[in-house]
């Protein structure tokens, strides 16, 4: 123990502290100042930056002794109530804030830049900036906004970054920060780590540790016998259902017979700390006995594979899933030239930074009974009350969670209620069950709270990531540069267990001939259990996998066919009228064509030139395409409810509220809804709180994936409150004296005939008779028909394109993304500056998903175990990146809407590689980019490369069409 | 633990007779931001200067990088080229002992911190004629050490003749590595790009370069020491000549 004392943002700490401890537990803990958040505890993300006598250090590794008389500052100290310090104001203008868990740490790094240059009179450059903020990570913004928001909040005249749309409505086409971002600037906004409950204890999950094993026996009697230790659970403890899964229910919640991979749950533990908990672990004995390890999906589908799940007439073939169009044997006769090769794609990892945490709290569960209080504001706005067991946890599907849960549990679901927090990103990768039933387990195993946070290296082991894949596709056109034929053979790496892989691999199935009018198709795509991490949703959900073969063969043609790769692309795009591969025709909202143009122009202003090399350097630019399905599509009841509800104050004072459990990770929905709620009732979006994810209060939203709740809970906000004002014209109509039929609204009023009251006014007076100021609306998205009928499979699409300037060294074979112009078809931008925030946080993940991340297991092991072995990019990647919104206007979304969350992180890979072909005469087939193969290559005068970095084999020899 | 950035007088640069002397509580933004150090021990800033993030720098010290061991460990690359050398303090008292003593392999120091402590680290600063440079060659994905780092300081007379030399270089061996036979080769040489290529092939001679998994190859590595090791003898050499210095690569 030492004492400490210290000044923390000008407050007075006295003490005392055990040597071992950190300053992030000092604050976080023992000073409850939460705003400091966590990502990694490795010293990696610099989240946790907090300043110590004005220089920013990571807390999460700065011994709390070593603060001793020195003065401490972290967010909470930055700015007083009505009082924002200029970088927080900054970070609100520029949309720089999306989930938020960085934004503490990127501020406070930002502010001690600041403060250094303004000390010696100067403003930092965006070198500076770089400089400053290289290792403080942000998975959500593609940095640009924050690079701009310290500019601003150094004096200098940078507005925020929002590029040109159609004109605005009342609300809607506005740009507006998110109505969350104020909380985070302030380091306010609770994530679920955030929260604390009396007499909570914590928990921990023993992870199997070996990929693939027969479980011969588990004993936790010394477990449980460590003094502290609160309830051991095993899947004998499992009282209702043990498995889990979003689609199958093959995901045990504690493994009881076998474990299939190394991160399987075989046992929790809940103790006093977490780490007795640890303590604990370490005392359960698991008898193993160990099986060959299915290692990837080609392999895994070898006569004589070990079987990942016995008892499945398919062996490890998770799902063989057709596209058919055409003849595609009559489409490559009709081709003068042919392309014809194999990719891969990397497993990746979402790298959200926000560990999984999961809090559950029992049923009548008294703060009182452990000499504590609950803050009953801190569950946004809702009392919080426990009457039933209750989970806290940020979700991306809070009803699933829910029935899961209680399925579990062995009870209905409305046994169990499920509040989300905040998300401190998702990506899709919060889509499955994490800790949610084990901590509603343990919660009512003990009868007292119980967290489980995973630390980033759990967190990494544990969750599903992206798919990695083998893709051959082979293709056609004519010497005029039409395209005839497209045939590709896809394998898929699901994993361990199911999660999406067969919605996700139908993705990338359905999206593998590209945006274009291809007359004969046929891909086959497998998807294949394996002893690795379970793949799952991610963003692009299968079409970043497939849109890198797609777009690098397209490029290959284009060369062997001497034509230019816009123009190639141009003759064979989608447009209305035109049917894609899996038969649906395109009736309405296809902007690709502009978004071409749009990207085009800007690409080839002044004397544009393909590629150049200055000193050692090789310039090139690269262009690709995509599209992205709006919605669950394939037949799929794709719904989701939202609730509206109004109050009136005195004189014209309105307030609503729209809830649904529609996720927030980041991604600006609550602004969305407002505007929509608010465009709707004619009031200030500001009036609109916006309430998600509470499973008592707010109706079901479904899903928060594909892309889809701008469309369809920004349709049922929509609706739902339109279907409030229908419900209160009989009020107007009385006020009005006229029949209720006669009354129409808009523009905030009720009207009849030269006549007209407010809307609060309106809603005074029902409230007033009891009449009640609610409506909940229920909507269903368009029908959309199963791939293999030939219907529409999808109710709407996003349509994109990117040009991306790369610099090869020539020395070293680094490649850097200088400049990116990007034209996105969103159907109509909502909220500019959220969008805006979609489109460069998407192009920079995928920059990474290009050049620097690969999520690498060695049989079957993750290799990748920390997070200073996964690298997503940092500041130092962010390219200059401009902007085209294009408004093709879908007719059933939301005043034109469609999705666009995953659109601008698919094409950005293939262009790149496109680029680094013309830089470098090098194709680049493997992700991502190893610097080190591509310099040898270049030395060695070759013209492939197939490995990626990571990769230990060759891309396996897979052949076109038939079945295994 | 022992917090060395409590013991007085550990934290500061300070010069003493003909030596530029660093306290094992000095952290890498000390050294990047001292004057003395970027003029007179460049490669040291420019190795200093790239490990980590800024938050890392303002707490890490050189001498836990020298510590640590690692045969590319950055600072270590830097100080090695600079001649350094290490004062070690235990029961017996303290000594200064060359750097090259510190290690032992792979992440295996001389120094056991039970018993011993790093307590300063010193170099005879550059003098007109005379300069150094560093460079290293990074990833962008998740391998936190470099593919390979390398250093050299060099002094050349009116004639441009090099009359002193010393080139290092990591990983290439167990503990960082100092570069005898090209060094050999160079003094006396004129210092032009012809000279410093033959030096680069000299150490790909004497040295046996490995593959290390998902980081580097040997083949890459080679390239490496065929390109960027004549590129840094050259920057150094112009800067022995008298063109101005300025640190480069810092908080890449
Ligand atoms: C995000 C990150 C990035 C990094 N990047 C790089 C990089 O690019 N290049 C690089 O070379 N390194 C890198 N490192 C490694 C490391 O931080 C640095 O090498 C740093 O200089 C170590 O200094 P420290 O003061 O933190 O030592 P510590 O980590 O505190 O100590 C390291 C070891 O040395 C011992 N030790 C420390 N001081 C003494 C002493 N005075 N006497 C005896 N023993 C002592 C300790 O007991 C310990 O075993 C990185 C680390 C992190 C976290
Ligand atoms: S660097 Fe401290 S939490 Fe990541
Ligand atoms: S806003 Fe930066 S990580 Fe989400």
């Amino acid at each position: 123990m030492s004492r400490l004392q210290m000044v923390v943002n000008d407050r007075a700490v006295d003490l005392d502290v055990p040597d071992s401890r950190f300053l992030s537990e000092v604050l976080r803990e023992d000073l409850g100042l939460t705003g400091t958040k966590i990502g990694c505890n490795e010293a990696e993300c610099g989240i946790c930056t907090v300043l110590v006598n004005g220089t920013p250090v990571v807390s999460c590794t700065y011994p709390a002794f070593k603060a001793s008389g020195t003065r401490v500052e972290t967010i909470e100290g930055l700015s007083t109530d009505d009082n924002l310090h200029p970088l927080q104001q900054a970070f609100l203008d520029h949309g720089a804030v999306q989930c938020g868990i960085c934004t503490p740490g990127m501020i406070m790094t930002s502010k001690a830049l600041l403060d250094e240059k303004l000390a010696m009179g100067e403003v930092p450059s965006e070198n500076d900036i770089k400089a400053a903020l290289k290792d403080t990570y942000c998975r959500c913004t593609g940095y640009q906004s924050v690079i701009s928001a310290v500019k601003q909040a150094s004096g200098q005249d940078i507005p925020p970054y929002i590029p040109k749309t159609v004109s605005a409505g009342f609300e809607v086409g506005r740009a507006k920060p998110n109505p969350d971002a104020l909380a985070k600037i302030r380091g306010q906004a609770k994530f679920t780590d955030d929260y604390h409950f009396p007499g909570m204890l914590y928990a921990r999950t023993l992870r199997a540790g070996v990929p693939h094993a027969r479980i011969g026996s588990i004993d936790t009697s010394a477990a449980r016998a460590l003094a502290g230790v609160r309830a051991v659970l095993t899947h004998e403890d499992v009282p209702g259902r043990n498995l889990h899964g979003i689609v199958d229910l093959d995901w045990p919640v504690l493994c009881s017979d076998k474990v299939r991979y190394s991160g399987d749950a075989v046992a929790v533990v809940a103790a006093d700390s977490e780490s007795i908990a640890t303590q604990a672990l370490e005392l359960i004995k698991v008898d193993y006995e160990e099986l060959t390890a299915v290692t990837d999906a080609v392999s895994a589908l070898n006569s004589g594979a070990s079987v990942v799940h016995e008892g499945r007439a398919d062996g490890n073939l998770l799902k063989h899933i057709k596209v058919k169009k055409g003849d595609v044997a009559t489409g490559f006769d009709q081709a003068d030239v042919i392309v014809d090769r194999t990719y891969r794609t990397p497993t990746t990892e979402h790298m959200f930074l926000e560990p999984e945490c999961a809090i559950g709290v029992p049923a009548g569960y008294d703060p009182a009974k452990f000499g504590g209080a609950f803050d009953k504001d801190a569950v946004r706005g809702i009392t919080a009350i426990h009457d039933k067991l209750s989970i806290y946890v940020g979700s991306q599907i809070p009803y699933l969670d829910r029935d899961q849960a209680a399925a579990a549990l062995g009870r209905e679901p409305d046994q169990v209620r499920v509040v989300a927090t905040l998300m401190g990103g998702g990506f899709g990768g919060k889509e499955d069950i994490a800790g949610q039933i084990h901590v509603a387990l343990l919660s009512e195993a003990t009868d007292r709270p119980v967290k489980m946070l995973y630390s980033r290296q759990e967190s990494l082991l544990f969750h599903p990531k992206r798919h990695a894949t083998v893709i051959r596709i082979r293709t056609g056109a004519t010497s005029e540069g039409r395209l005839t034929a497209v045939a590709a053979t896809l394998y898929g790496d699901g994993g361990a267990y199911a999660s999406l892989s067969e919605k996700v691999l139908t993705r990338a199935t359905t999206h593998a001939s590209g945006p274009y009018d291809v007359p004969h198709v046929k891909v086959d795509c497998f998807a294949a259990y394996t002893n690795n991490a379970p793949c799952g949703a991610f963003r692009g959900f299968g079409v970043s996998q497939s849109c890198f073969a797609v777009e690098s063969n397209m490029d290959i043609l284009a060369e062997k066919l001497g034509l230019d790769a816009v123009e190639f692309r141009r003759r064979n795009t989608l447009d209305v009228g035109l049917v894609t591969a899996t038969g649906q025709k395109m009736r309405e909202s296809v902007g690709l064509n502009e978004c071409i143009s749009r990207v085009n122009r800007d690409m080839r202003n002044n004397d544009f030139q393909w590629s150049w090399q200055e000193g050692r350097s090789h310039f090139a630019w690269g262009f690709a395409v995509a599209y992205k399905n709006t919605g669950l599509g394939g037949g799929a009841p794709d719904k989701s409810s939202a609730q509206v509800e109004l109050w009136a104050g005195p004189g014209q004072d309105i307030r609503a509220e729209v809830r649904t459990t529609a996720a927030e990770l980041g991604q600006g929905l609550p602004a969305v809804l407002a505007a929509c709620t608010a465009e709707e009732l004619g009031i200030p979006a500001k009036c609109v709180n916006v309430l998600l994810g509470d499973t008592d209060y707010c109706p079901d939203g479904g899903p928060t994936t594909a892309s889809r709740q701008t469309f369809v809970t920004g349709n049922a906000a929509r609706h739902a409150a339109r279907s409030l004002t229908d419900l209160l014209s009989p009020v107007a109509g009385k006020l009005l004296a006229c029949d209720p039929g006669q009354v129409e609204f808009n523009d905030g009023c009720f009207r009849v005939a030269g006549n007209s009251i407010s809307l609060a006014e309106v809603v005074r007076a029902a409230s007033g008779s009891g009449i009640p100021t609610v409506a909940e609306y229920e909507y269903w998205a368009p029908k959309t028909e199963p791939l293999g009928t030939g219907g529409d499979m999808h109710f709407a699409f996003g349509f994109c394109a990117q040009a991306v300037l790369c610099e090869v060294n020539g020395d070293t074979g680094e490649v850097h993304v200088r400049k990116v112009v990007a034209a996105h078809d969103v159907g109509r931008a909502i909220n500019p500056l959220t969008l805006e925030g979609q489109i460069e946080g998407g192009i920079v993940m995928c920059i990474g998903y290009a050049l620097t991340e690969h999520y690498i297991q060695e049989q079957a092991l993750p290799w990748t175990s920390v997070m200073a072995r996964y690298k997503m990019p940092g500041i130092g990647h962010t390219p200059s990146i401009i902007s085209h919104i294009v408004e093709h206007p879908t007719s059933s979304g939301p005043y034109g809407a469609k999705g666009v969350g995953e659109l601008p992180s698919i094409p950005t890979s293939a262009a790149i590689t496109n680029a680094i072909y013309r830089a470098t005469g090098v194709r680049v087939r493997s992700l991502p980019v190893d610097q080190d193969g591509l310099l040898r290559a270049m030395r060695a005068g070759e013209k492939e490369v197939e490995l990626g970095w990571g990769d230990l084999e060759p891309i396996p020899v897979v052949t076109l069409g038939g079945e295994k | 633990m022992v917090d060395t950035s409590r013991i007085s007088g550990l934290d500061r640069i300070s010069i003493e007779h003909d030596h530029i002397v660093i306290g094992c509580a000095v952290t890498h933004t000390q050294i990047v931001r001292e004057q003395s150090i970027r003029r007179s021990g460049t490669c040291l800033v420019e190795s200093c200067g790239v490990i980590g993030g800024p938050q890392v720098r303002n707490v890490a010290t050189l001498a836990g990088n020298v510590a640590h061991a690692m045969p590319a460990g950055d600072g270590s690359i830097g100080l090695l080229a600079l001649n350094g050398e290490i004062e070690v303090a235990d029961a017996a008292g303290c000594r200064w002992m060359p750097l090259q003593d510190a290690f032992l392999g792979p992440g295996k120091s001389a120094i056991d911190p039970r018993r011993a402590l790093l307590t300063r680290l010193r170099f005879r600063p550059t003098v007109a004629g005379e300069a150094s440079a560093f460079t290293r060659v990074m990833r962008p994905q998740g391998v936190a050490l470099p593919m390979i780092s390398m250093a050299a300081r060099l002094q050349v007379d009116g004639d441009n003749t090099i009359t002193a030399v010393r080139i290092s270089l990591g990983p290439a061996g167990p503990v960082p590595h100092l570069a005898r036979p090209a060094m050999d080769l160079l003094k006396g040489r004129p210092a032009v790009l012809q000279e410093f290529k033959k030096a680069a092939d000299a150490v790909l001679a004497s040295v046996a370069l490995r593959n290390s998994k998902h980081r580097a190859t040997r083949e890459y590595r080679e390239e490496m020491i065929r390109t960027q090791l004549p590129m840094i003898l050259t920057r150094a050499a112009e800067r022995a000549r008298g063109s101005q210095v300025v640190p480069q690569g810092l908080g890449l």
